[in-house]
């Protein structure tokens, strides 16, 4: 499967500049194994050292919150979105 | 029971025309702002024009929390300050502004930090809550004493060209722990003063801020519960994604957080525990004079570079670091440093790892430098 990732502005740099990327894999998982293989630098910024995401960043998929579906054993299908939002605190 | 609503003066119906001819707002809504009770953490970034648009809209009274003082580096994006405020504290300047903006307004004035002793009692005793701070630690203590208390929590927060927005702790709708069970650890999230921020994008979030607060107040429009609004200004995208209310999260679902709590997890307490020994700017000073043989690291990113730089310095960008150690020369001794000295010692530590024992960092920076050493170089 084919997805669209986008990640925020602020990880870009470790993506060459690209906030918009394409990925593949059968879950949101894989896409994000994906997309840290291509870009070893942002893996650990998208999961941790067992490959679980942190609770400070969160993976929409859709507009959906995959914790509330199976994590990122959530199945994907081509042509979605996952949308990567990490906690910020600034004021 | 809540007490009637108060009338509106002629002067007043005056002010507020352009509200009461909205068929939405009305009179009625009109009267409701003026019987609400708003507190505002923060008068920064977010809280700037949160508080203009609330005291200018008519919300009866404000409570304003902030302990800080005007810095010329505010003024970029806090734009409830002026030139003339800078060393004034910053609780006075926004008085000052806001009772001229609208007389009208019954104003608090908080010169203190908000503390797990003092955040509930001030929530419970207004209507709403706008979070306008700047670190996770008092984000968690705001939502975790809405949820206490009942209050919602009008939220948004900002780094660089991103924003995000949402309203917490309302009867039904999440809270700020159903989205971010937990914080960063500290270190990961740089602070604005270290990230940089576009000086509107407080301005747009802030009054997204106040827009949520006065619906919720005048009881009109649907609230932005249960979506979380996310802004990318560079490419000027709006988003809003769904957030749920998590049965078992600790503050709203299961409710095991009973008491308020400090949590020291900010990211401005970041210096890592172990740690680098120092090198005072005087002393590193002394030292070039006498020629000792010393590598000095610039760890910063190549814009902050372009701003300023301590002579002889050579460029090694944290995100850079792995490929720059490899180069060093391991018979001279290394100094590193940034902008105020704590990512150098993030980067003392990895050239330490990496078989190099002889590493100092710049104690408080290219900062400190410009104080103690050199004043002709530019602070940012």
């Amino acid at each position: 499967m084919s997805v669209q990732i986008r990640i925020p502005g602020v990880l870009a740099p470790l993506t060459g500049g690209q906030t918009a990327l394409q990925a593949s894999g059968a879950t949101v998982g894989e896409v994000v194994a994906d997309l840290a293989g291509r870009f070893p630098r942002i893996a650990g910024k998208l999961r941790d050292a067992r490959g679980e995401p942190y609770p400070y960043v969160v993976f929409y998929l859709n507009d959906d919150d995959i914790r509330f579906h199976s994590g990122f054993q959530t199945a994907v299908k081509d042509g979605d979105e996952i949308v990567v939002v990490p906690a910020i605190a600034g004021g | 029971m809540k007490s009637p609503l108060p009338t509106l003066d002629r002067a007043e119906i005056h002010r507020y025309s352009r509200h009461l001819i909205l068929p939405e707002m009305g009179v009625t809504g009109q009267r409701r702002l003026k019987g609400s009770r708003v507190l505002l953490v923060g008068a920064g970034g977010l809280g700037s024009p949160a508080a203009l648009y609330l005291a200018a809209a008519g919300v009866g009274h404000v409570s304003l929390v902030e302990f800080d003082v005007v810095d010329v580096t505010n003024l970029q994006r806090q734009v409830l300050h002026g030139t003339k405020d800078v060393g004034r504290p910053k609780a006075e300047s926004a008085r000052d502004r806001l009772l001229d903006l609208n007389p009208h307004l019954s104003l608090t004035l908080h010169d203190t930090r908000l503390h797990a002793g003092n955040a509930l009692e001030l929530v419970r005793d207004h209507d709403l809550v706008v979070d306008g701070t700047d670190n996770f630690g008092t984000r968690y203590l705001v939502n975790d004493a809405c949820v206490l208390a009942g209050r919602p929590n009008v939220y948004a927060s900002i780094f660089r060209f991103d924003g995000q927005a949402s309203v917490f702790a309302t009867a039904d709708g999440p809270c700020y722990r159903c989205l971010y069970p937990s914080p960063p650890p500290p270190g990961e999230v740089p602070s604005c003063a270290e990230g940089g921020v576009l000086g509107v994008l407080p301005g747009l979030l802030g009054t997204i801020q106040a827009t949520e607060a006065l619906k919720l107040l005048a009881g009109i429009g649907q609230p932005l519960v249960g979506r979380l609004l996310l802004v990318d200004a560079l490419a000027m995208q709006f988003r809003t994604v769904k957030v749920r209310k998590d049965p078992n999260c600790p503050a709203c679902g299961t409710r095991t957080i009973r008491e308020l709590r400090e949590e020291s997890f900010a990211c401005e307490v970041g210096a890592p525990v172990e740690r680098v020994p120092e090198i005072t700017p005087v002393e590193l000073a002394k030292r070039v004079l006498r020629g000792d043989a010393l590598t000095l690291l610039d760890v910063r990113e190549p814009h902050e570079w372009e701003i300023t730089r301590i002579p002889g310095a050579r460029l090694a960008p944290l995100s850079r670091l792995a490929e720059e150690i490899q180069r060093l020369d391991p018979a001279r001794e290394i100094v590193v440093y940034c902008r105020s000295g704590v990512r150098s010692q993030k980067a003392g530590l990895q050239i330490r790892a990496a078989g190099f024992p002889n590493v100092l960092s710049l104690a408080g920076g290219v900062l400190r430098y410009g104080d103690d050493v050199d004043p002709s170089l530019p602070r940012y």
